[in-house]
């Protein structure tokens, strides 16, 4: 495989660098910034289809989950990504009013806690939500008893990052009716609101705060990449709020037997034996070892909570102006 | 012969008609009051203004509309005379050639000017090296050096003191009139244009006299400028 | 009777450049607008985060340049070992990325920062960087530097001749000579100042605890992002340009003319050099406030440089490109301005500050799009963006010198007929250079430390360094990224001072 290279002299001056070869068939996927990462799944799950496709896989990072929906929108049907992976389950109503979407025709065994049937978005991993805090330290056991409690969190804003919105959804779908009065409770526990992930959990890492939002498997970043047992996700009585990440191939590829391979691919062990470790979230099938040593100690939630994308997006206008009123005391 | 014609400056509430002659290879003073036009009109004379009427012209070719640098014209200003960056001689060479590259025929050109003004070895300095006095002769070493027969003076050696300025006045003469160059200079100090001036303009209330020789103007000065002079 | 414009130099390449100018900025508002659909007017939520926009922004500029004051005049004042190292580390903050800097600030001034355990050793009740006050702290961290260094030059200009004759004559330095140059610096500064952190998103939100310290920015990154309302994003993009408008009209009528005239560019010497002890206390205030958070980044950062993936080496080469290419189109468009002068010119030098990064990169993107791949494109867009990006800071720091030359030489050099280049190269350039080296340092590495453009273009092979640092912390690679922020603060700092080193090399004496 031979990736385009662009020599640092003529990096200025390739205004029409061509990013295809010749003869070798590329299927461009559009995804978060983080999946391409060398630390992320995308080199190694490349490397694996390769193996097996005859072509160049080509992924594309564009900052987060929202971004690539909003990347697919400005492009329209003219794009010329096959595929995108990365939207969830908040995203994909709109993702889906767009038209831009094609059945991915991939029937596969799922191990989703929850039952899944949708022709066009094909999860590909998934998580629960969860604040994460220090073994050593004291823990809270509920939202109710976080927001009622002292324990400081940092959170990201619903606004901008994808657990943000994860969250302002939880609270809802965990208080239907007292949204609101949660987010008050638990404004004097919040330290802050960034704007993304990546802050927050880097701000929690240096000690500012007791938690931070993030998903029950981020403790199994530590203990198996760092050999750290010091950090857990507090298992909540109202349950966790899931996130579904999913792919689906772009009605207007100008490779659909090459998209509908990589779809197929995407639920396959090749793909999904790399996501644990690289991603960290739970692969959509469990691959035939099992999952990896350490994913064991990992909390799990006796209740999946997770709003179907059309009332997630029905509510979340107003499910964010409760939050704005809330935190705008 | 340098000919204003009907030239008539103004500006806002300001206005100065001049109508005369300067003599080919002569010293003119041009004095008045502070206010009068003196610069003004040497602007104009060097095309820095346009005027708002009438004609300058030089050899019988009119130059009225002509760029400053396509005037055969060198002028030294009030101060800002030498370009602090430059060397003296980068500085004088320029008279030579508006560019820095010289030639070594160049070179040795502009270190036999330096010498004429009595600044020998120093062309390697920078202005701020110099004292007030020299760095009137670097510049007046670069009016020299760029051969042109109009020289206008807009007081450059006013910040000198009197045998400093007395000095380079003497040099002006010498060094300039040898060669039968025509200057032009303004001055508010009758001393300084009975000192080297071969004839005097007067420039007050927004007319400029004819030039009339210095001695016979001094000798018998008209109401304006007997009114400036005080006496 | 008309003056004669001493036009020496051409004009089209100032016209071009502003040209582009308009193009990426007002050029890529219009290309959102134009994709945009009919529009709903503005919520309350809208008008609360305009109040705030405009609040902070407005407290944020007036403490920078007042802090900045006393410390230029310090630094203007003295001299002492270390001094030109100081200053260009003091110019650090301002060139870093915001997710490194508001590291370091937490670091000093969060939760678990140093101050707080000092608070805490002293039995004092520990304070909170979070709310509005946070957000002022990190936008004066961010900008004390730059109003330092645009109020340190206007007292560097001031010719040591006007110091030397106010001392002959016994007048009082301050009022003949000091004021009159910040009535001409201040407001210009404040403008520039207040601009950026009007635009200002991830400091805010990161330090301001939530909604009540939304902005503007912000509001149209929700508008762009998740809700794809692109009628929503320029209809807030206009409000921006409109405060940037009323903000600068306002500037332009209180600025003083600076009339100081030209010198011999002798170093300045003072002759009013009492009481040393509160300039050197001004000058260790702020280097302690500037430094430290610094020193956290450092110190943060380097177990992580042995975690770093090799990719991030060649990131940061391509963002090294990139910032030089983006720097030598910045300095050329800002000089093409300069010559070019003119009230149209501060309009379009002030434009760019008043863009949302996320407006000129959707517009950009709309705008190549149906005639390239955007990631092919990707470092271009970068380089022209970032040039366009820090136009206004470097055609602030060169323009009033051009003007100055003009002003001074103008007549000499027509008078010896130089040509236009030769008055560019053997009057122009050597005359700017001081402030030509700051701009061109400034604006590299402003371009170093971008992520506003190249996050929406690229692709894995344009990769820039900031980009790179952002990827590892999305895989949880914290201390890499922090090994990353400390490479990206290091070369920014070290193409910073080269410039800036050679602007200040060739000082006659």
């Amino acid at each position: 495989m031979q990736k385009p290279i662009y020599l640092p002299v003529v990096a200025g001056l390739a205004l029409c660098a061509t990013s295809t070869l010749a003869e070798t068939p590329v299927l461009q996927v559009l995804t978060y910034d983080s999946f391409v990462s060398d630390w992320g799944p995308g080199p190694a799950i490349e490397t694996a289809f390769e193996a097996e496709c005859a072509c160049d896989l080509e992924f594309v990072g564009s900052s987060d989950g929202a971004a690539l929906l909003a990347r697919i929108q400005l492009e329209g049907p003219r794009t010329e990504f096959d595929v995108v992976l990365g939207l969830d389950t908040n995203l994909t109503a709109a993702a889906r009013e767009t038209g831009l979407f094609a059945p991915h025709g991939v029937t596969a065994d799922l191990d989703l806690p929850i039952a899944w049937d949708d022709a066009e978005f094909l999860p590909f991993d998934w998580g629960y939500f969860a604040f994460v805090g220090n073994a050593d330290a004291e823990a809270a056991v509920s939202l109710r008893n976080l927001a009622t409690g002292d324990l400081k969190i940092v959170i990201q804003d619903p606004r901008s990052s994808t657990p943000g919105l994860g969250l302002l959804m939880w609270v809802k779908e965990a208080y239907p009716d007292e949204a609101a009065d949660i987010w008050a409770e638990l404004s004097d526990n919040i330290v802050t609101v960034t704007p993304g992930w990546s802050e927050a959990y880097g701000m929690f890492l240096d000690g500012e705060a007791d938690a931070v939002l993030s998903y029950t498997t981020s403790p199994a970043y530590h203990l198996i990449a760092e050999e750290d047992a010091s950090k857990v996700a507090w298992p909540f009585e109202e349950g966790h709020y899931m996130q579904v990440e999913v792919a689906a191939k772009l009605a207007s590829t100008d490779q659909p037997e090459l998209a509908d391979q990589f779809m197929a691919f995407i639920v396959s062990e090749g793909f999904q034996s790399i996501i644990p470790t690289t991603n960290w979230m739970y692969p959509a099938v469990t691959p035939q070892a099992g999952l990896p040593d350490g994913f064991e100690t990992l909390v799990t939630p006796a209740v999946s909570l997770l709003k179907s994308p059309e009332d997630a997006a029905a509510i979340r206008a107003e499910a964010l102006e409760e939050w704005r009123n809330a935190l705008s005391q | 012969m340098l000919i204003c014609e009907d030239l008539e400056l103004r500006y806002d509430d300001f206005s100065l008609r001049a109508d005369l002659r300067f003599a080919t290879g002569a010293i003119t003073a041009l004095i008045g009051p502070s206010g009068a036009g003196k610069s003004t009109l040497l602007a104009a004379i060097a095309g820095f203004l346009t005027p708002a009427s009438g004609r300058v012209s030089w050899a019988s070719a009119d130059i009225t509309a002509q760029s400053p640098a396509g005037r055969p014209i060198s002028m030294l200003f009030q101060d800002n005379n030498l370009f602090p960056h430059l060397t003296i001689a980068q500085n004088v060479g320029l008279g030579l050639r508006p560019g820095l590259r010289l030639s070594a025929s160049q070179m040795s050109h502009v270190n036999v000017v330096l010498e004429s003004v009595g600044l020998a070895g120093m062309g390697t300095r920078k202005p701020a090296a110099l004292s007030g006095g020299q760095q009137s002769r670097a510049a007046l070493a670069r009016v020299l050096l760029a051969d042109r027969p109009l020289v206008l003076l807009d007081e450059p050696f006013a910040a000198l003191g009197p045998s400093l300025k007395a000095e380079m006045l003497d040099l002006v003469k010498q060094r300039l009139t040898d060669q039968g160059r025509s200057v032009i200079m303004v001055t508010h100090d009758p001393d300084d244009a009975k000192r080297i001036a071969d004839a005097v303009a007067v420039v007050a209330d927004g007319v400029v006299t004819d030039p009339v020789p210095t001695a016979a103007l001094f000798d018998n000065p008209p109401p304006v400028l007997a009114a400036y002079l005080g006496k | 009777m008309a003056q004669r414009a001493v036009s020496i130099s051409p004009r089209w390449p100032g016209v071009l450049s502003g040209a582009l100018v308009l193009a990426l900025t007002l050029g890529t508002l219009a290309a959102v607008a134009l994709r945009a659909d009919l529009t709903t007017g503005l919520g309350a939520a809208d008008w609360a985060a305009i109040r705030f926009t405009v609040v902070q922004a407005l407290l944020s500029a007036l403490i920078s340049v007042v802090l900045a004051i006393p410390v230029a005049r310090a630094l203007a004042r003295r001299r002492f070992w270390g001094r030109q190292a100081l200053i260009t580390l003091l110019g650090a903050p301002f060139l870093l990325p915001v997710i490194v800097a508001v590291v370091g600030l937490i670091a000093v001034f969060g939760r678990n920062g140093i101050l707080n355990y000092i608070l805490i050793w002293a039995g004092i009740e520990p304070v909170s960087i979070y709310g509005f006050h946070g957000v002022i702290l990190a936008h004066v961290f961010f900008n004390l530097p730059l109003a330092v260094r645009f109020i340190l030059q206007g007292w560097l200009a001031i010719p040591s001749e006007r110091f030397r004759l106010a001392a002959s004559l016994n007048v009082p330095i301050g009022r003949v000579l000091e004021v009159p140059m910040l009535r001409a610096v201040v407001p210009s500064t404040f403008l520039v100042i207040f601009l950026i952190c009007l635009t200002s998103f991830a400091v805010a939100l990161t330090l301001g605890r939530g909604p009540k310290s939304t902005t503007v920015e912000l509001a149209i990154y929700q508008a762009l992002r998740f809700d794809f309302d692109l009628g929503r994003a320029a209809m807030l993009a206009c409000i921006q340009f409109g405060l940037c408008a009323v903000a600068a009209v306002i500037a332009w009528r209180v600025t003083g003319v600076d009339a100081m005239g030209a010198g011999f560019d002798r170093t300045v010497t003072r002759w009013d050099m009492r009481r040393p002890f509160w300039d050197y206390l001004a000058i260790a205030l702020a280097a302690l406030f500037l430094l430290i958070p610094l020193t956290m980044v450092m110190l943060r950062g380097l177990p992580g440089l042995l975690e770093m993936p090799s990719s991030v080496w060649l990131a940061a080469m391509r963002s090294v490109l990139v910032a030089i290419g983006s720097a030598t189109l910045c300095c050329t468009m800002s000089i093409a301005l300069g010559l070019l002068g003119g009230r149209a010119v501060a309009v379009v030098g002030v434009l760019p500050l008043a863009a949302s990064g996320l407006v000129v990169g959707t517009g950009a993107f709309l705008i190549v799009y149906p005639f390239v791949s955007p990631s092919d494109v990707a470092l271009v867009i970068t380089m022209l963006v970032n040039a366009t990006l820090a136009l206004p800071f470097v055609l602030r720091a060169i323009g009033p010198a051009i003007v100055a030359v003009h002003e001074d030489f103008g007549r000499l050099g027509a008078s010896v007929g130089l040509t236009r280049w030769a008055w560019l190269r053997i009057v122009v350039l050597p005359r700017i250079r001081r402030p030509l080296g700051f701009g061109a340092g400034l604006s590299a590495a402003l371009s170093m430390g971008d992520l506003g453009v190249i996050a929406l273009f690229a692709g894995k092979a344009e990769e820039t360094l900031p980009l790179a640092m952002h990827r590892l912390m999305g895989a949880y690679r914290m201390d890499a990224a922090a090994g990353a922020a400390v490479i990206l603060l290091g070369i920014s700092l070290l193409i910073f001072w080269i410039c800036d080193h050679w602007g200040r090399s060739d000082v006659d004496l």
